[in-house]
């Protein structure tokens, strides 16, 4: 520990800790531009300069270690003053120098009113320039269809061509020329190919680097802000929802160190646009093939004349992948009820079993743990489509080194290197009688691409032996981890919404002639063959929607408030930002109404009702932002056996994300999305064109 | 300066390859650096390719130089864009670099910008015959012969608007006319001979010989004058001052 006088403050440190870090622990402001956490040093702004006694200029406290500070001539702690008036006038003069360049257009800019320089400018500048001469201009650039730029108000602080390069791993932007005409650019304006370019528009201190499609949209002071969880994957991250009257603006990140630190994919972010299009809000019922707009009565009337005629054998429910845990445990207590065992919510057909134990569902060492692991084996996953977030936490492992990563599956470009070691199940087989690796701790993850599939059940069993083998379960580390597509899934494992004793799998409801009345909570993935009278619950005009017999229109996640359990496990509420449109209603109540006219009242009046019997029976989903640990011993139980649930064939395993802008169905009604799949798609053309 | 983008689509070659001499050259320089820093040796390759190309980076040898170094292609970019000695355009087949720096434009450089004006163009641009193009420059150092270019690789000094255009002239018709002072200058000597040091007694090594130079036994007084040097003693002017490779 080094010790240092801060502004009068003695302050006690540990030597790895800059400057900015002693000080902001001493309690100082200190303004910044090009800082940040997350990203390297570049010491470029200035704008944390502090007087280090001793030192006959000031010192860019973000760059200057505590270990550098000199002791005064007695041996005294250093001391830094961060409010003399030399600090005060060096701040000034970068202030200055600074907005020489940077337009006055703060009315005009959509950064305006959580910009940092507007603040800053406030807090440490002067209300004059003396400089003369005029503005520079600079060409604004293409940077791809979410971020929007405007370049004249640049203050080259690099931190978007740092968080490219560092974070998402893919270096596209850069900063071309020098001094006065400095300028940040991708190569040749080709559009950014990360799923996480949207994040530079946080980062951006100006309004250089804004959102597209948000642009010009909303003034932040007019929002209101609703934290909450995103559910476009199963990572679930931190998501704050800005709402301006019925209507949701935007999503940014919000801080969760636990899960997604402070980023955000680009489909959480800017999949906003598919709230809007393609609602369902009001129910619909079919009539001589053709679908027309009906009260809830008559929808509801509908659905109970099918369902009175029809066995419940031959009933069924499958819940899709956005779905909460409330609605989904009001659907299976009402299919309970109605006395069907046919209810499941693995649309892909994964073979995760909640009577496994919950240690064989959830991605055991956590996202968190990632960064103390020192083996990594991805197995049937693409986690840069399926979790990009989760990705970057990788690559953010892998970049401090000594990180070893294998890959069973697809070859991909993951951001970081990895050893490729086969494509499927046989390379995967040579690990089940492995020796112990030498490493402490290793995580195997093992994604949908070897789950979603017939001989899934084996693979899993396989890649659990395989793991014990290695070594990648020990005592204290629980390296096995899988990672979900969906938000809805480990939920949904969680209160067992899956087929009863001889009850249907998603896979058999949809083929033809087994079901008579299928209920689709929001399941869009998933096609319902020819026959079975199909009541979709959902929000988009989907898949689900097109084959649905009876339409009932329920809310989208930022609209009702619901559990939602991360891929790790986590426990986590997202809250209600907005409404439902029209007639839309939130799901457990659409289902609690409905129970009512089939004659089996569910025994909840409100939502909070529900959460009682909810958290009676599964008491863990009470705990929320909590994991409830996965037993290791459930793995070992696995992988025990190992062989006895038949052979896995020798199908290559394959990523279940095809296009990671079009996985789901809010996903689908977004034209934002939209565009950015047809960019991707144009750059993989152009890619393999070139070679 | 002002901003340095690459060369529009139409003048840009459709490839670029070094020659197998290149090649050869440039894996030897990647392999001064250890493994895992080639990216070093990226402003090598870079003037290599300009080298090769005629004087200007084409795209192509950006990209080309990204691949061989296993760099992003914006990190080339970056680095061809920063320094000014890249040029992102074509250049005529003797490059003027005029230097319009205090000292030269003191001595006459505005002039000899006007001729260049006349007789090429606008900066930048390429004569029609492909033979020149010129750029003001900032300070080449060459300050004690201002005013000066630098063509190419050589440096023409002390020149006027007249001696300027005898050089290009010279170029124009396919000859290289020698480089250094264009007055007649030897070097940076005084260009009407010696104005002080010349007693011929200072040429004169024999330590007999009053008033010589300050040899290595003889201790520097304290307050001496500036002028009073301990470097070796000089050679006198030769006759023909104007041939610099004269020894």
């Amino acid at each position: 520990m080094i010790k240092l006088i801060i502004d009068g403050v003695e302050v006690e440190v540990p030597p790895e800790y800059t400057l900015l870090q002693a000080c902001e622990q001493a309690g100082a402001e200190i303004p910044r531009f090009c800082f940040h956490e997350r990203l390297s040093i570049a010491g470029n702004c200035r704008m944390c300069l502090v007087e280090l006694k001793g030192s006959p200029k000031p010192v860019a406290s973000c760059a200057w270690g505590v270990r550098d500070c000199r002791p005064g001539p007695n041996g005294e702690a250093p001391v830094v003053n961060t409010k003399t008036p030399m600090v005060r006038k060096a701040r000034e003069g970068v202030m200055e120098f600074l907005l020489i360049n940077h337009p006055l257009d703060c009315p005009i800019c959509d950064q305006g009113g959580e910009c940092d320089l507007q603040d800053q400018a406030m807090a440490y500048g002067v209300d004059s320039t003396r400089f003369q001469e005029n503005k520079r201009a600079v060409e604004d650039k293409y940077l791809g269809a979410l971020v929007k730029t405007s370049m004249n108000r640049c203050i080259q602080c690099t931190r978007c061509v740092r968080f490219a390069t560092e974070v998402a791993g893919v270096a596209e932007l850069g900063a071309t020329g020098r001094g006065e005409d400095m300028e940040i650019t991708s190569y040749l304006e080709q559009a950014l190919s990360s799923e996480l370019q949207g994040n530079v528009v946080d980062l951006c201190p100006v309004g250089a680097l804004t959102s597209k499609p948000y642009a010009f949209a909303a003034r932040p002071w007019e929002l209101n802000k609703t934290e909450s969880i995103d559910v476009m994957d199963a990572v679930g991250s931190a998501i704050r929802v800005d709402t301006r009257g019925r209507e949701v603006m935007r999503i940014l990140p919000r801080i969760n160190e636990a899960v997604n630190e402070e980023w955000i994919s680009d489909k959480t972010r800017h999949v906003v646009d598919g709230l809007r299009t393609q609602r369902l809000d009001e129910p619909y019922v079919r009539e001589n093939g053709r679908l027309r707009p009906a009260s809830w009565s008559e929808a509801f009337a509908a659905i109970a004349a099918k369902v009175k005629g029809t066995s419940p054998g031959r009933i069924g429910a499958i819940a899709g992948d956005l779905a909460a845990v409330e609605e989904m445990f009001a659907l299976k207590e009402l299919l309970a009820r109605l006395g069907s065992k046919n209810i499941d919510a693995r649309q892909d057909g994964a073979m995760l079993d909640p009577a496994n134990g919950r240690a064989s569902y959830i991605f055991n060492p956590t996202i968190a743990g990632i960064e103390e692991a020192d083996g990594l084996m991805i197995i049937g996953a693409n986690p840069r489509k399926e979790a990009p977030v989760l990705n970057a936490r990788i690559r953010k492992r892998w970049r401090t080194g000594n990180l070893k990563i294998g890959l069973i599956g697809e070859k991909a470009d993951l951001t970081y290197d990895y050893a490729y070691l086969g494509a499927g199940p046989e390379t995967l087989a040579t690990f089940a009688d492995h020796a112990p690796a030498k490493l402490e701790r290793q995580i195997w993850l093992i994604g949908q691409g070897m789950l979603a599939r017939p001989d899934g059940a084996a693979l899993l069993a396989l890649a659990a032996k395989a793991a014990f083998s290695v070594g990648a379960i020990q005592d204290g580390w629980n390296g096995f981890g899988v990672l979900h597509t969906a938000a809805s899934r480990v939920g949904a494992l969680d209160i067992g919404f899956v087929p009863g004793a001889g009850g249907l799998t998603a896979a058999e409801m949809a083929s033809a002639g087994k079901l008579d009345v299928v209920f689709l909570l929001g399941a869009d993935e998933i096609d319902i063959a020819p026959g079975a009278f199909s009541v979709y619950i959902g929000t988009h005009g989907d898949r689900g929607a097109h084959r649905a017999d009876v339409i009932l229109p329920g809310a989208a996640y930022p609209e009702k408030s619901g559990i939602y359990v991360n891929t790790e496990g986590r426990v986590q509420m997202a809250a209600r930002a907005a409404f439902p449109p029209g007639d839309a209603r939130e799901d457990w109540a659409i289902l609690r109404a409905l129970s009512d006219v089939l004659g089996h009242k569910l025994p909840y009046d409100s939502l909070g009702m529900l959460r009682q019997v909810l958290f009676q029976a599964y008491p863990h989903l009470m705990r929320v932002d909590q994991i409830e640990a996965g037993n290791p011993a459930d793995i070992e139980r696995l992988a025990g056996r190992a062989g006895s649930s038949g052979a896995p064939t020798k199908a290559p395993f394959l990523s279940p994300v095809e296009d990671f802008y079009l996985t789901n169905p809010i996903a689908r009604a977004s034209a934002v999305m939209a565009e950015c799949s047809a960019l991707a798609e144009r750059a993989a053309a152009s890619a393999t064109a070139a070679e | 300066m002002s901003v340095r983008r690459l060369a529009p689509d139409d003048v840009q070659p459709k490839a670029f390859a070094f020659t197998a001499e290149n090649v050869a050259w440039a894996n030897q320089q990647i392999a001064k650096y250890p493994e895992g820093r080639q990216a070093s040796a990226v402003i090598l390759l870079l003037w290599k390719a300009q080298e090769q190309a005629g004087g200007w980076l084409p795209q192509k040898a950006i990209e080309l130089v990204a691949e061989m170094l296993g760099m992003p292609r914006i990190r080339v970019l970056e680095v061809a864009t920063f320094y000014t000695m890249f040029n992102l355009a074509p250049v005529g087949k003797y490059y003027v670099q005029l230097c319009g720096t205090t000292p030269c434009v003191l001595r006459g450089a505005e002039d000899l910008k006007t001729v260049c004006q006349k007789r090429i163009g606008e900066q930048g641009h390429v004569t029609a015959d492909g033979n020149f193009s010129w750029l003001e420059v900032e300070c080449l150092g060459a300050c004690v012969n201002a005013p000066m270019v630098q063509i190419n690789y050589d440096f023409y000094e002390d020149l006027t608007p007249e001696s300027l255009n005898k050089v290009l002239d010279e170029m124009a018709a396919g000859r290289v006319p020698p480089p250094g002072p264009q007055n007649g200058r030897q070097l940076s000597a005084p260009l009407g001979g010696l104005t002080s040091l010349n007693s011929p007694g200072l040429y004169d090594s024999r330590p007999s010989n009053a008033g010589a130079a300050l040899s290595d036994a003889d201790a520097k007084k304290p307050g001496a004058a500036a002028n009073v040097t301990e470097s070796p003693i000089p050679k006198p002017p030769v006759a023909d001052a104007s041939d610099p490779r004269q020894k």
